[in-house]
């Protein structure tokens, strides 16, 4: 078993593992942290950032570099169609995965990259909520991003390789070069053409070679963990993961236990922030801004935590007094997202779920649909929507970098007023950072970010409870190596802190795990992007079925070993067994062997056993009285023992081992019996007679089977 | 050899009510629990008695399955559980769970409120039974306990409607309930994975049809409809409230739109909104159509279809309406019959299969005058037309549910006696297998070959695959292992003899024999080697036969020259375990110095 790390985002993985001779891939996690460095690009053009100057290093003259880089707000951006960063593409080929297992929406972003134009012929497994909301995140992002135009044709490329001579923070920018721009619509809907919807607790057959199974991971509508399982060997991916109680059905932790190995990733982004102050703190920001007269923006993505946001602010919003507040919702896929999470009954939490026995929609924000509380527009100037729209108001729109979407215009148009806020909840990007092309801002920003993956005290527990055998985690979450004056590493700050707090864990549970007498702490392995780690167990055998028939026939020649130094001598029994083999979709089963061919003078077949009925495997010491003794039954009685003083033994001059050693001599047969202490060789001539004579006596006098 | 014990206590060679008892490896599973439409005594009810004379019933039964919400497959849980005494596991759907309380309470209120039963179960009973029920996903693998594995697949029939797999130990089932094979206006078609069951218990009750298409029988309903109304009749259909209800508002809902038309169509019953907004809610149980375009247009929102109001049965002129139930047995449906049976212009379409007793059955039987319990006669003068719409497979459907799922033996329920034969003829004839229909109480015994785990060595398959891939392909070619097989805590392996070794810590002793051949070759002994290896290529097809410094070997058999320039000693020596090559080899070499 091997594990390769292709995501430099822990937040959004990409394993790949090597089991039973295929190549599973775990999770396509896009990085959207490089858009950050590029300029908004704003749905409806902005005369601000249309009249921005450029910016040229100092002592550089490279006519190439003309027009890619902007000065906005004492910084530098890339003026030119926004670039992400899918997983890395040397370290596996792609026509080569046999699976790709998606575990949430939040971790798929990359699968055109994965599965168009690279050869790629194997199957894609995900949940029907995961592949229908990643589909709305995938067509609103592509339609933010292209819809709005921006960008001067040709992608801006020179700069990449001038990073030395530019200046902070575009010059720490991770390996730009590998960059690439969102795909074409078509390739988005060809790659979501592939994906199979699986159910939980769904055992899904890879190949005939293993099962795997989606299991609740309680993060998100259709959020999954993923446990394979070969008839020996068990692999848990968990990814995302929550145990707080929201709106998805919870954690299923007991199909995730004594796994022989736990991969570990897309813990949470903000460790410091409690989810549930942060939804609180938020309801009370934006109470206060709404009701000075002031609009609040949530820059959110259009699925997700957005459903808890409209329940609870809805809710603290009425005993505020402030029902008459609108809450818009601007995305292009705001009618689906908002329309189809309510058909998702068996997706959603066992409160959720019992709201559609009645029949009622499992969320609210349908209700406040029909009271006209809510309501969603595709896009900002919609004719319709700016006709109704009202302020002071609630909208939640994208995109949470604030680099495309409708956010963009509306900081845009709300940057220099006080009275308005803009809140942000989405962990993915750090909100300064986002901010940063609108600066100065006038407008309040508060930073509530709702994460409710894994803590680190949240995933310690978990491993704990989970007792794998082995963990596999991604860099960013392991302990600093032992001496890292010698190992200079990228990590940022943040990622360092985060894993010094999950060693302390360890530490902690290690100290724990000591003080109670219990179980050794869990070997871990660490995989870095563009590594691979050999992890989990080694196999020795494959599972397979023996039919009744022949279980009954070996049962029949089986012989019980009392003799046998293992634990439990009489639970062993041993049986020589031929059988044919029928592999049928990866499944072996055996079943009776063929009859041995007709002609006895016909050569014998390789791998068969002929006869069949002859011993084929003896041990211990040969009892040289009962094999003389044997002989005399089988008419040989010229038997002639002769200790040999020439064939020492091994373990010196112990009477019991030169008695091991010795030539039997039949002379009326021109015969020789070597003995040894682990060996007896037979120098006879060609007689068939003879020899079969000789073999029975062996087996007299030697335990076998 | 282990079996599987298949007792129906209804739905054997009938269509009354299903409720079948499947006895394998050691579990006891009771496959729906349905209540008979065409009885008013103790006879609706499966016969509990049989599972246990007296005494608690739940020790005797590990879970119960309920395939959909009809009641002849779950009208008698309410009174198993809460009346019985049944405090076992229960499975079925979320559809099923949701809407299977309503028909029950519904039916509950004509039997109780209408009909004045007392001794009957309770609304509270009823709510007190859904709550012990644990809802399944689709494909989802639930363990009932260790050994006990159950599954639902998509049957189509009605919203929620699941057919079940079920395995314990390496034995395995599929239950049908009831299925349909073609999709329909609103739900798909019933689907399984080749999951090769040992017994495939699949319904019957079109066991002889193969229906004309869709399209046609939709085509004949709209045209009888519009003649109908067109000369002022009155058009009854009696439905049940959820299921074919939904698909024949639909079929009329868009032949109203497009012919344009006006007269009046009514749904019967406050249930419609709520029925419909069943399949709102669940609109991922329906088929594809409507599930990608239900955000710009829910096909369950009707335009032309108005609620029903009892005062409307007495109103002038055409009108369409919709009510439950749907055999003609009890409430509203009944009701209006009597009303309008008497006149000739007027029609009654039954949309589906009548039990046996019920006024339906009745009339689809031609009966002119049907009396009821107060004396009272109702002329039938009015056209009676049956239109099969209950989404059941047919002939075709169950033939093709055999060829997905590959069953070892198939056991017919839900159907009548006369038509199981003429399909089990079939289907014994076509596939090979055997089928089985036994009656109510009747037993049938399934044998099943056993299958054991058994962890086979690696290296031993992989000697194996060289050996197989060294020969010349040759798909009839058998492939065979030779190993060990050892039991140890129950576990079996079939190990290589030195994994034997270590496994078990045992010191092997091996056994060699050595016999000379004299052999007169002049020439040096190398020639005379390779002389030795072209016979035994000729000979040994299939086998690896290397040579270096003049010693050939095969497995385990060595083969040695030694001599002077003309008489030459083949040593042939080999291990005990390759007695028959080593045999062969060494009679081979005898023959040949005899006859040279
Ligand atoms: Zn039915």
């Amino acid at each position: 078993m091997k594990l390769y790390c292709l995501s430099s985002d822990a937040s959004k993985p990409c394993f790949v593992l090597s089991f039973k001779e295929l190549l599973i891939m775990l999770d396509c996690g896009l990085s959207a942290h490089s858009v950050l460095n590029f300029l908004p690009l704003p749905p409806v053009p902005s005369t601000r950032l249309a009249s921005l100057p450029n910016y040229t290093p100092p002592h550089v003259n490279d006519p190439l570099l003309e027009g890619e880089l902007k000065e906005c707000c004492g910084r530098v951006f890339v003026d030119s169609i926004p670039e992400f960063c899918p997983p890395l593409d040397k370290v596996v080929d792609f026509s080569q995965l046999d699976v790709i297992l998606i575990s949430n929406y939040t971790c798929m972003m990359a699968l055109p990259f994965i599965t168009e134009d690279t050869g790629f012929k194997g199957q894609v497994y995900a949940t029907e909520p995961t592949l229908q909301i990643g589909r709305f995140y995938l067509e609103e992002l592509a339609e933010w991003v292209s819809g709005a135009g921006g960008g001067t044709g040709a992608a801006a490329r020179r700069w990449k390789e001038l990073l030395h001579v530019l200046p902070q923070p575009l010059s720490l920018a991770a390996r730009p070069r590998s960059w690439r721009r969102l795909f074409a619509p078509a390739a988005v809907a060809r790659s979501l053409a592939r994906v199979r919807v699986v159910g939980y607790d769904e055992k899904v057959d890879i190949y005939g070679a293993l099962d795997a199974t989606a299991v609740s991971s309680g993060f998100c509508l259709g959020s999954a963990n993923w446990v394979l399982r070969s008839a020996r060997e068990k692999v848990a991916y968990v990814s995302g993961s929550s145990t707080l109680t929201t709106h998805p059905r919870p954690i299923n932790q007991a199909a995730l236990r004594g796994a022989d190995l736990l991969i570990l990733a897309a813990l949470t982004q903000t460790p410091a922030h409690n989810p549930d102050h942060m939804l609180g703190d938020l309801c009370v920001h934006a109470a206060v801004t709404l009701r000075a007269g002031g609009c609040v923006l949530c820059p959110v993505y259009p699925s997700g935590v957005l459903y808890d946001l409209l329940e609870c602010l809805s809710a603290h919003l009425d005993t505020a007094g402030l029902q008459h507040v609108p809450m818009y919702v601007v995305s292009p896929v705001a009618d689906s997202s908002l329309a189809y999470s309510n058909i998702l009954a068996e997706w959603v939490s066992v409160g959720k779920q019992a709201r559609v026995y009645l029949p009622e929609e499992p969320f609210p924000h349908a209700a406040l649909a029909r009271a006209g509380r809510l309501r969603h527009a595709r896009h900002l100037h919609d004719d319709a929507f700016s006709a109704e729209f009202r302020q002071p108001c609630v909208v939640f729109c994208g995109h949470p970098s604030l680099r495309f979407g409708a956010a963009v215009h509306l900081v845009e148009l709300w940057a220099n007023n006080p009275a308005h806020a803009i809140i942000f909840t989405e962990p993915d990007f750090p909100h300064t950072e986002a901010l940063a092309p609108f600066q100065p801002l006038s407008m309040k920003a508060f930073h509530c970010p709702i994460d409710t993956s894994l803590n680190y005290s949240q995933a310690n527990k978990l491993v704990r409870e989970l007792r794998p055998r082995e963990l596999a985690l991604p860099d960013q979450y392991a302990p600093p190596p032992p001496h890292h004056h010698q190992a200079p590493r990228s990590v940022p700050l943040p990622h360092r802190h985060v894993a010094q707090l999950l060693a302390g864990q360890q530490a902690g549970a290690r100290a724990a795990a000591a003080r109670a007498g219990a179980a050794r702490p869990v070997p871990t392995v660490v995989v870095r992007r563009g590594a691979a780690r050999a992890c989990g167990p080694r196999r020795r055998t494959a599972r397979g079925s023996l039919g009744a028939a022949l279980a009954a026939h070996a049962q029949a020649a089986a012989r019980t070993l009392p003799a046998a130094p293992a634990a439990d001598a009489q639970a062993l029994r041993l049986a020589p067994l031929q059988a044919a083999l029928s592999l049928r979709d990866n499944r072996l089963e055996l079943l009776p062997a063929p009859p041995p061919p007709a002609d006895p003078a016909a050569p014998p077949q390789p791998g068969g056993s002929g006869t069949g009925a002859l011993p084929r495997l003896h041990w211990g010491a040969l009892d040289v009285d009962a094999l003389v003794r044997a002989l005399a039954r089988e008419g040989i009685t010229d038997a002639r023992v002769e200790r040999s003083a020439a064939a020492p033994a091994e373990g010196g001059g112990t009477a019991a081992a030169d008695s091991m050693s010795c030539i039997v001599h039949l002379p009326r047969h021109d015969t020789l019996v070597h003995v040894e202490r682990h060996a007896t060789h037979v120098f006879c001539e060609g007689r068939a007679d003879v020899r079969q004579a000789l073999r029975r006596a062996l087996a007299a006098a030697l335990p076998h089977v | 050899m282990p079996e599987i014990k298949i007792t129906p206590l209804g739905a054997g060679q009938d269509v009354g009510r299903s409720c079948i008892l499947l006895s394998m490896g050691g579990k006891n599973i009771m496959l729906d629990c349905g209540m008979h439409m065409g009885y008013n005594d103790e006879r609706r009810f499966p016969d509990f008695s049989y599972i246990v004379p007296e005494g608690p019933i739940t020790s005797q039964i590990d879970c119960v399955i309920i395939s959909h919400f009809h009641l002849d497959h779950c009208g008698a849980l309410p009174y198993m559980s809460e009346m019985i005494g049944y405090t076992g596991p229960i499975y079925m759907t979320h559809p099923t769970k949701a809407i299977a309380p309503i028909l029950l309470e519904d039916m509950r209120k004509v039997v109780v409120e209408r009909k004045g039963e007392s001794n009957f179960f309770t609304s509270q009973m009823i709510k007190d039974c859904i709550k012990k029920v644990t809802a399944v996903t689709l494909h989802q693998s639930v363990m009932v306990d260790n050994e006990l594995e159950i599954k639902a697949y998509y049957a189509g029939h009605v919203l929620g409607a699941a057919m079940f797999w079920i395995r314990v130990g390496s034995q395995s089932v599929v239950y049908t309930g009831d299925y349909n094979m073609t999709p329909d206006r609103h739900l798909g078609a019933a689907w399984i994975d080749k999951c090769r069951p040992d017994l495939l218990i699949t319904e019957s009750t079109y066991a002889t049809t193969i229906r004309d298409s869709k399209r046609c029988r939709e085509r004949d309903f709209l045209k009888k409809v519009h003649e109908c109304v067109e000369k002022g009749g009155k058009v009854l259909i009696p439905v049940f409230a959820l299921g074919r209800a939904q698909e024949l508002c639909i079929l009329l809902e868009t032949y109203w739109e497009r012919m344009n038309l006006k007269y009046p169509v009514y749904f019967a019953l406050g249930l419609t909104e709520k029925a419909n907004n069943y399949y709102k809610m669940f609109i991922t149980w329906t088929n594809q159509k409507i599930r990608k375009t239900f955000v710009q247009r829910n096909m369950f929102d009707f335009k032309h279809i108005k609620p029903f109001d009892k005062t409307y049965i007495d109103n002038p002129g055409a009108m369409v309406v919709f009510a439950t139930p749907g055999m003609l047995h009890a409430g509203l449906s009944l009701n209006i019959f009597k009303k309008w049976a008497p006149y000739e212009q007027n029609m009654v379409i039954m949309p589906g299969f009548c039990v046996q007793g019920t006024v339906g059955h009745k009339i689809l039987n031609g009966a002119k005058k049907v009396e009821f319990e107060n004396r009272q006669v109702v002329e039938v003068k009015m056209a009676v037309e049956y239109m099969s719409f209950s989404a059941h497979a047919d002939a075709k459907g169950i033939m093709q549910l055999i060829q997905y799922c590959e069953p070892k033996n198939v056991l017919l329920v839900h159907g009548e006696a006369q038509k199981m034969e003429f399909l089990k003829d079939k289907i014994e004839k076509e596939f090979k297998i055997n089928c089985y229909m036994p009656a109510n109480g009747e037993t049938s015994v399934i044998n099943t070959p056993t299958k054991l785990p058994v962890d086979v060595s690696l290296r031993l398959l992989k000697a194996e695959a060289v050996r197989y891939n060294a020969l010349p392909p040759d798909p009839k070619r058998r492939r065979v292992v030779n190993g060990i097989l050892c039991v140890k805590d129950n576990r079996l392996s079939l190990l290589d003899i030195d994994e034997v070794c270590d496994e078990i810590g045992i010191n092997r002793h091996v056994i060699r024999f050595t016999s000379t051949v004299r052999f007169d070759d002049p020439g040096p002994a190398v020639k005379t080697a390779e002389k030795l290896k072209a016979l035994l290529s000729e000979k040994l097809e299939g086998w690896t036969i290397t040579i270096s410094d003049g010693n050939i070997s095969v497995e385990s058999v060595l083969i040695k020259v030694e001599g002077d320039e003309n008489t030459k000693s083949i040593y042939v020596s080999w291990t005990n375990q390759d007695e028959d090559l080593g045999s062969y080899i060494l009679g081979l070499l005898q023959s040949m110095v005899q006859s040279s």
